[in-house]
């Protein structure tokens, strides 16, 4: 195409190219769209030199100014990171007690620990810290362990009935079904269902003999009124707040075979400081005492 | 077979045919815009004055709103989302009041638009103020039309070189005071200045005083009137605005055509003579460059400069001001049926002259009843209306504020004594830059009491908090009813809170949820 042709209506050159006898014209582009258009050529050598571009086997190549996202997210990261460590050091230092006598280091502990609480702790005690049959209720006001500040820390740090840890909180009431006749944990679960006045249908000699069999095999532990006994987990009879269910049977069953939950030791896997936030949050769900 | 000759062939050329064709980028004609002299020009001076006035100086009125507040009168606070004009303080929930001008800027806009026109682009945009002081730098420096001209005309020299780069110099200087007194009204304007000069205000404050800087030096001073003509949509939408009792600035016709230069000669031949004596000084004094003979047009901003310069020529030559005039169309049309006697013929501007050579009393003029039309007035009383809601929702609004959300994980709690327990958390909205002692009060929901996590007291029907002045406080609040007040699965109450030295109060109407104890 060594000839320029010229398209006689418009007076534009054309391309050479020709389809049915309809020619292709060669209009000129505008030059700010040229100079648009050379400026990204430039810019794209200059971006592939200076910037992580060209893909190798393994890596890539990084480029003269050494960007990485990565890089950035760290940059990112370490900033919150500082912005955060005062609080994360005074909370190192303090003890549970006085962090909750500050209101500040209270309110971004607790919102730590319910950070820490949705990732370690909901699987079993619920998104809501609001348990479910087997695991307790952590909103409410009944503790198994104790519900202050240093003994709920002692609980989240070292678990229950967790083997590896030998701090571990230990109790383990018998199989009551090897001890008793049927007839005995019959009676014995009416008389407990009637110390919350859950014993609608149990009769009043039932009652009465359970309070015998009670006091000779539960008291040592759950206490002669029933009350319980936090320094061995043994659970307040008499309250409204039953891990295993209030009815005479789901009693009967607990005192035949009881069951025994087992709680992780956290304190190893998510260190101390952690450990305090989780504390500061479960003692400000409403129940710490 | 057929002759060629039957043939119809047309009379027709392709729009962009070689031998007209243009570049689709028409480039700029440059206009050297003349000093006007006149009552309007004197007006603009006025306008400019204080519109650049309120610009560079609102910054630094001092407003005292005691020691928890800035004291800078207008600061529109982004960091701790406050806003602050003189003694109205705004929350970002009170931004309606914001919307609310904005409604009312929009109508006052159509309000100003159907009754004078495009009065704010000729008087109060800021791009019309912008290129009037830059203007004057120019005429200060290059002279004025006649001196630019050469100036522009003539080749580089020492002299050109010293006055081109003067005058952009001043117009940079101007550009970043614009720019800079614009990031004054977002921060205490004192401290950021100290701070940037020393160097010491956040990369961000100096990226926004260049962006301003840039579009202010570029606008004002290189695009100017194309930024009205190609970028503005206002010119597109006020049609839109106008009708036939809108005044615009308008060249009568029907008095000044047929315009000549040589009135004495056109006169002795016999012919009709107009007012225009086509000086162009019209032309010569508009910052649009436009014609104003050629009719209303999408360009004409209605500065009313041309009206100045054909004043004063007016009056050099002894006739009646006002051959451009503010006008209506009605009126425009009604004495042009009157010089072209219902358009059946020539403009004779004799029809329209009395025999004495005065304007007759047939000649229509304006009249400041014709302000008063249905559509100004409903556009007026929407105005009105808007401002008067605002004023009311600003007069009655609540400093003291209560929000409260219930806890819906668990929804409740049952207690060891079997008593039912629901978590809120309620949030404390102290408006005022002032610490307060705010009481929160149950009202409703028998037998329940009140604890609040991180504060002593506990089961109480009523505590006092302590608020600190122009923030928001949150509680967490745990409500505990024994089981034998619970009165269904669904209670409501109420959250009273009450400034404890004031009068002011607010309440929430909060439910309380308990299992079902009929089951």
């Amino acid at each position: 195409m060594s000839d320029k042709q010229i398209d006689e209506f418009s007076g534009v050159s054309t391309t050479g190219h020709e389809w049915d006898g309809i020619k292709e014209l060669d209009n000129p582009m505008p030059r700010w769209w040229l100079i648009v258009y050379y400026a990204t050529i430039v810019w794209a050598a200059v971006y592939v030199i200076a910037y992580p571009a060209w893909p190798l086997v393994r890596t890539a190549t990084t480029g003269l100014l050494g960007y990485s996202s990565r890089g950035d997210v760290k940059t990112e990261l370490d900033a919150a990171k500082a912005a955060k460590a005062d609080y994360i050091a005074a909370i190192g230092a303090k003890s549970v007690k006085e962090i909750l006598a500050d209101e500040k280091l209270r309110i971004f502990a607790a919102a730590a620990g319910a950070a820490a609480f949705k990732v370690n702790c909901v699987q079993c005690h619920g998104s809501g810290a609001q348990g479910s049959p087997g695991y307790p209720n952590l909103n409410d006001d009944d503790w198994l362990w104790g519900g202050s500040a240093e003994q709920i820390q002692q609980t989240i740090a070292h678990g229950i009935r967790y083997a590896e840890d030998p701090n571990t909180r230990v109790s383990e009431m018998p199989a009551f079904a090897d001890i008793l006749q049927p007839k005995q944990i019959t009676q014995v679960a009416s008389f407990v269902a009637s110390l919350s006045n859950k014993a609608e249908n149990a009769s009043d000699g039932d009652i009465a003999a359970g309070k015998d069999v009670f006091a000779q095999n539960c008291a040592s532990c759950h206490g002669d009124n029933g009350k319980g006994n936090r320094e061995l987990g043994a659970p307040n009879l008499t309250d409204a707040i039953w891990l295993y269910g209030s009815t005479p049977a789901a009693i009967a069953a607990q005192v035949r075979a009881p069951k025994h939950g087992v709680m992780p030791a956290w304190g190893v896997r998510l260190g101390d400081t952690t450990v305090k936030e989780l504390t500061v949050y479960v003692h400000s769900l409403g129940g710490g005492e | 077979m057929f002759e060629t000759s039957e043939i119809e062939t047309f009379d027709a050329t392709a729009v962009n045919s070689a031998r007209v064709r243009q570049p689709l980028y028409a480039a700029r004609k440059k206009i050297f815009p003349k000093r006007a002299e006149g009552r309007f020009r004197r007006f603009k001076w006025v306008v400019m004055l204080i519109t650049l006035g309120i610009y560079y100086l609102t910054p630094w009125l001092r407003w005292n709103r005691g020691p928890y507040a800035p004291d800078q009168g207008v600061l529109v606070d982004l960091a701790n989302r406050r806003f602050y004009f003189f003694p109205i303080e705004i929350w970002p929930q009170e931004f309606y009041f914001v919307a609310g001008l904005l409604v009312m800027a929009g109508f006052g806009l159509f309000l100003l638009t159907s009754t004078v026109g495009r009065a704010w682009c000729g008087y109060t945009c800021p791009q019309t103020v912008w290129v009037d002081l830059f203007l004057v730098v120019e005429r200060a420096v290059e002279g004025d039309r006649n001196a630019r001209i050469k100036l522009d005309a003539a080749p580089w020299s020492a002299n050109k070189l010293l006055r081109r780069v003067s005058k952009h110099l001043i117009w940079l200087i101007i550009a970043v005071a614009t720019g800079g007194a614009w990031i004054f009204y977002f921060a205490d304007a004192p401290t950021l200045l100290r701070g940037l000069v020393t160097g010491q205000a956040a990369p961000v404050a100096y990226m926004t005083v260049a962006i301003l800087t840039g579009t202010t030096y570029v606008f004002g001073g290189l695009m100017r009137e194309q930024v009205c003509t190609y970028m503005c949509p206002w010119p597109r939408i006020q049609a839109a605005m106008l009708d036939e009792n809108s005044l615009t600035v308008t060249y009568n016709d029907w008095r000044g055509e047929p315009r000549t230069r040589h009135a004495k000669k056109a006169a002795a031949a016999g012919q009709a003579v107009g007012d225009c004596v086509d000086c162009n000084a019209c032309v010569a004094v508009c910052p649009m460059g436009i014609d104003i003979r050629d009719g209303q047009q999408l360009e004409c901003i209605t500065c009313a400069l041309c009206i100045d310069a054909c004043d004063s020529v007016m009056d050099k030559i002894g006739k009646d001001r006002g051959l451009i005039a503010y006008a209506t169309l009605a009126e425009y049309q009604s004495n042009m049926a009157l010089a072209t006697m219902g358009g059946t013929s020539a403009i004779d501007p004799g029809r329209v002259r009395d025999a004495g050579g005065k304007l007759s009393d047939k000649v229509s003029t304006f009249h400041v009843r014709k302000l008063l039309r249905p559509r100004t007035l409903i556009y007026f009383a929407a105005w009105s209306l808007v401002g008067l809601g605002l004023l009311y929702a600003l007069l009655t609004r609540d400093r003291l504020q209560v929000n409260v959300l219930a806890d819906r994980n668990p929804q409740f709690v049952v207690l060891s004594d079997g008593s039912i327990r629901n978590g809120y958390t309620v949030k404390l909205l102290n408006m005022i830059p002032e610490p307060r002692t705010i009481i929160v009060t149950l009202q409703g929901l028998p037998g329940a009491e009140m604890n609040v996590v991180g504060m002593d007291h506990s089961a109480v029907r009523s505590f006092a908090v302590e608020a600190e002045p122009d923030r928001l406080k949150t509680l967490k609040v745990f409500v505990r009813q024994p089981r034998e007040f619970v009165a269904g699965p669904t209670q409501h109450f109420t959250f009273e809170v009450k400034d404890k030295s004031g009068a002011e109060s607010d309440r929430y109407e909060a439910t309380f949820d308990a299992p079902d104890m009929s089951k």
